[in-house]
């Protein structure tokens, strides 16, 4: 009875058609179908943030969303805002912060961040806190990616329009 | 972990989800935003045969006000309650007690229906609309039927839903004037499940309760409209009064003990939250403080 079921979506702006087994998740459909490995899986049941994606342009975690339920939907990886350059100042900013050391929270990291950076330009540090609550790092102590996310905004603020 | 294998089946009405829950019954489980579901069944506390997607069915979603009621549909995301001006006027109570529900990536997902049919006893919103008095709205093979929030939690992940019906909407009625609310929780970080909380709707005029209801969350197996409430309505509230409703909240609760906290941690907070509460909603901040046992 659980045979694979027809999904049309897309990621990263290609459309992309498959038969997938309703278990498979979002998160593993992106890694081990599409091979796009830089949505990470942490814990699999949506605490750590690892896996955060954008559908339709709001961030979601992918490991608490079934593949078959993004039939319909735009997909956006960590790959597919990285190369379109739209978080390329954030990238920077971790990387001059050290707001990464293993890098297995980044992705999730940079999603939510961006995330919040377009709802809410000039975020204070409390408000990048909170927003940012969702995603655990063991690495860095927060404080380097509140730091980066903070200069972030403050350089974007600064760009001429 | 992975959730099991199972079947799918992507509804394409409310009428369709129903035939699909008729035929499935205790097999099928309906997935709404899947904020509750999908880590049950990652974690294979669940295993449905057959997994019901209601998340399409436009026909669930929206808030309107009809009459004196603010009619939710049940795919309404924590996320549309956190931004409706019509919630924000008329149920600010929602409003604030979404902004403690999980993290923004689960706020954009998670449903109210999903929430209150999953029934979650440390969960904010099924202690609202017990606060609030609202009304389920469950649609199944008979026809619709209309169950009182306070009815409607049995236990823990039980509600007087049975397996072929579909809870549809909540029709919160909508506060008149002097009516007040508060919510508070206790949590270990911001958006984790509540240790202890306090979703609380009044009624105050010339400095006095004429309603008052509060709901606790994560004290007992449901949401819990607390009794003691009783002694603070239309009386004038001192600290020896506040002492007493307190002391009557503490015999009213049967806390669990987990992890987080034990059932006489519960309790004291419990009574700190009643005592907030009080002084916020009577404006009278010395009712705050204080040792009340």
């Amino acid at each position: 009875m659980s045979a694979p079921v027809s999904v049309s979506l897309l990621v990263n702006g290609e459309p992309i058609d498959a038969f997938v087994l309703p278990r498979i998740n979002l998160a593993d459909f992106l890694r081990e179908n599409l091979k796009l490995t830089g949505t990470h899986v942490g814990c699999e049941h949506g605490v750590c943030g690892a896996c955060t994606v954008r559908i339709d342009g709001e961030v979601v975690r992918s490991c608490l969303m079934l593949t078959v339920q993004a039939h319909g939907a735009s997909v956006e990886t960590i790959e597919g805002i990285s190369d379109s350059g739209e978080i390329a100042d954030l990238q920077a900013a971790f990387r001059e912060r050290n707001a990464l050391q293993c890098g297995y929270c980044t992705p999730g990291m940079l999603m939510t961040a961006q995330d919040l950076l377009k709802h809410s330009p000039a975020p204070d540090r409390q408000a990048i806190r909170e927003h940012l609550s969702g995603n655990y790092c063991r690495c860095t102590g927060y404080q380097a990616i509140v730091d980066a996310v903070e200069a972030t905004a403050r350089m974007r603020a600064e760009r001429p329009a | 972990m992975k959730a099991a294998a199972f079947a799918y089946a992507r509804a394409t009405s409310v009428v369709n989800a129903l035939e699909l829950l008729a035929v499935h019954g205790d097999k099928a489980k309906v997935l709404s935003g899947g904020q509750s579901l999908m880590p049950a069944m990652n974690l294979r506390l669940l295993s449905p045969e057959i997994v019901v997607d209601i998340g399409g069915l436009a026909e669930l979603r929206g808030i309107a006000m009809r009459g004196g009621v603010l009619v939710v549909g049940a795919l309404t995301r924590h996320v549309d309650l956190l931004r409706s001006p019509e919630i924000a006027l008329h149920a600010p109570l929602l409003r604030d007690a979404v902004s403690h529900v999980a993290h923004p990536a689960i706020r954009n997902r998670g449903t109210i229906g999903g929430s209150l049919a999953h029934a979650d006893p440390a969960s904010e919103l099924p202690a609202c609309v017990v606060a609030l008095d609202a009304t389920i709205v469950a649609r199944g093979p008979t026809g619709e039927r209309r169950i009182a929030a306070t009815k409607f939690f049995k236990g823990i992940f039980e509600t007087a839903l049975s397996s072929d019906e579909l809870l549809v909407a909540i029709e919160v009625p909508v506060t008149g004037q002097g009516s007040t609310f508060f919510f508070q929780e206790y949590a270990r970080r911001h958006g984790d499940y509540a240790v202890v909380g306090l979703a609380a709707l009044a009624v105050v005029a010339a400095g006095r309760f004429s309603d008052l209801r509060l709901g606790f969350f994560a004290v007992g197996d449901r949401p819990l409209l607390a009794a003691a409430a009783g002694k603070l309505v239309n009386a004038c509230v001192n600290r020896g009064l506040l002492a007493e409703a307190a002391a009557a909240l503490t015999n009213e609760l049967d806390p669990p003990e987990d992890q987080q906290a034990t059932a006489a941690m519960r309790r004291h907070l419990a009574t700190v939250l009643l005592r907030r509460c009080v002084a916020d909603l009577l404006a009278r901040p010395e009712l705050a403080t204080g040792v009340t046992k």
